[in-house]
């Protein structure tokens, strides 16, 4: 049904809520659908602008090879096992790294939220270490760990290990009063108050740690690997370089922001998952 | 000394907050006795530390003077629990686990902690949200799952601090019923914060008059009106409008010293 229609419908039956309600929500279903199309095809579209200007000549193909060609690398380093194994090496590495250091970054931000005494010892130190860029400790990372895979686990640990806290902190400090009179009154321990406190409580921010973090960890994984790796996706990104197969290039930029897009996606299953009694896209 | 029927005696207790702009003083040297299995309402104009008594009662906060005798008869019941005014239904937890928190907590067998539960479940009408999230809930709801929770924790004592202050008439009504029977079962002593006088005297035995800051006690009123009462017939007794007459004429004062004092403070 056109705008119009719907609009001259509308007045028609003002003051018969009955007839309005049941024609009114065609209108948002029809311009969400539009919506959806126009998310879908403007991306493709721009695909569609870049390779027709390599063909034309507009494009420098030597730095912007033309779409069509990625995607026949993509294609040749799939069929080939080279891409899915340097994925899964590349994503191994930052789960493990990824783990290392949050499941410490939970438990050492629940404490300090928790604690004063732990939050007077530990939040100066947190303050002054978490404004380090990553990067710049990396090469000392190398010297301690080597070249192998714990300097990857390691640098990704830091980076993960700052946004949890942080977060869990203020996960716990977000937390009303009233739970916590509410577990004292009902003679809850400790540790009880811990767990069915302070963690769930805590959680929905916890979580926006997670998302965090993980954008952290993907970001070092590619700089671990540029510098000292066989293996991975930001290997394949260096070696291209160095080999000048700059569609190469481009297969691993596209696989990395792939990476990135599923986890979002993942994440968002996850929060509905383990915070179903939050709603809303950052839950 | 606790003598007799006396389940909790307060004695000479006071509470002083220190606060920005000096010491507050909340509760003034506050003497009262409460019957084993009464009903105790007090009422009394806002902010007169009427919450900060019930939270002295229920431990979470220290008195800076005087003691508050309770007699803990069965060891293996919890002395008290507590119904906030807020929202203090765990966000986190379905409406079964709410109800369950404080026998989980004290490590109660999971095979009672379900009967009680679904026994609570079904005397609150909230059977059919058992594995509902709060979220879900309206608060009539959300109150009921509190009081379901108080309750399934079989305490000796309930304490409950204006629970349906924040609910419409209507509800709070079907609520104030709901309580009462569920009440009437198991006879448990009961301190009720009000600012209500018609709540106070729908179901208390006694309603306590409070001052205004620093609170103290005022007055006794007995409200023996027969029980089980059905709160809209009790309202038409004329038995009824004596009482909330007196009850207001002994808080008119206190309301609005209290307001005077807030003007001053204002100024």
């Amino acid at each position: 049904m056109s705008e119009k229609a719907v609009a001259i419908r509308e007045v028609e039956s003002r003051g018969e809520a009955r007839v309005r309600t049941v024609h009114a929500p065609s209108r948002p279903s029809t311009s969400k659908a539009f919506e959806h199309a126009l998310s879908l095809l403007s991306p493709l579209l721009l695909l569609v602008i870049w390779e027709i200007l390599v063909r034309v000549g507009l494009l420098d193909s030597r730095f912007f090879p033309a779409p069509s060609g990625i995607a026949g690398t993509f294609w040749r380093l799939v069929s080939n096992g080279v891409l899915l194994t340097n994925v899964g090496i590349s994503l191994q590495r930052t789960l493990i790294g990824f783990l290392i250091g949050g499941v410490p970054g939970v438990i050492v931000g629940l404490s300090i939220g928790l604690f004063t005494p732990v939050r007077a010892a530990l939040w100066p130190s947190m303050g002054a270490l978490y404004p380090i860029p990553k990067i710049a400790i990396l090469p000392l990372v190398m010297l301690i760990f080597g070249l192998g895979e714990q300097s990857k686990w390691a640098i990704i640990a830091i980076g993960v290990f700052f946004p949890l806290v942080f977060n869990t902190v203020a996960g716990v400090l977000s937390i009303d009063k009233i739970y916590h009179d509410v577990g004292k009154n009902f003679g809850a321990s400790r540790l009880n108050r811990y767990l069915t406190i302070a963690l769930p409580g805590a959680l929905p921010l916890i979580l926006a740690g997670v998302r965090l973090g993980w954008g952290t960890a993907l970001l070092l994984m590619v700089t671990a690997e540029f510098v000292g790796a066989k293996s991975g996706v930001g290997y394949m990104i260096f070696q291209a370089w160095q080999s000048f197969s700059v569609e190469q290039m481009y297969v691993g930029i596209v696989v990395i922001s792939l990476l990135g897009y599923l986890s979002f996606l993942g994440l968002d299953w996850l929060s509905r998952l383990i915070v179903p009694w939050r709603t809303g896209p950052f839950a | 000394m606790l003598t007799g029927t006396d389940k909790i005696k307060i004695e000479g207790l006071s509470k002083v907050f220190s606060t920005g702009n000096g010491d507050v003083e909340a509760l003034h040297d506050v003497n009262l006795s409460i019957r084993q299995g009464e009903f105790c309402c007090i009422v009394g104009p806002s902010g007169g530390g009427k919450t900060t008594l019930l939270r002295i009662l229920g431990g979470l906060e220290e008195q800076s003077a005087g003691r508050v005798l309770i007699s803990h008869q069965d060891p293996r019941k919890p002395l008290n629990s507590m119904i906030f005014q807020e929202q203090s239904v765990f966000p986190w937890m379905t409406v079964e686990h709410n109800i369950g928190y404080g026998l989980r907590m004290r490590g109660v067998d999971r095979r009672t902690t379900r009967d009680t539960v679904q026994y609570y479940l079904a005397k609150t009408g909230l059977t059919r949200f058992a594995r509902s999230f709060p979220h879900q809930l309206s608060g009539g709801m959300k109150q009921r799952v509190s009081v379901a929770r108080a309750f399934a924790n079989d305490p000796e004592i309930l304490l409950m601090d204006e629970p349906f202050a924040a609910l419409d008439e209507q509800n709070k009504i079907l609520l104030q019923e709901e309580l009462l029977k569920i009440w009437e079962e198991s006879h448990k002593t009961v301190v009720f914060i009000t600012h209500s006088i018609d709540e106070a005297l729908v179901l208390g035995d006694r309603v306590v008059v409070m001052t205004a800051r620093p609170g103290q006690i005022k007055a006794n009123v007995p409200v023996e009106l027969p029980r089980p009462r059905s709160v809209y017939e009790l309202k038409a007794t004329p038995a009824y409008g004596q009482l909330a007459y007196r009850v207001w004429t002994l808080l008119r004062d206190e309301v609005l010293h209290a307001k005077e004092e807030e003007e001053a403070y204002s100024r």
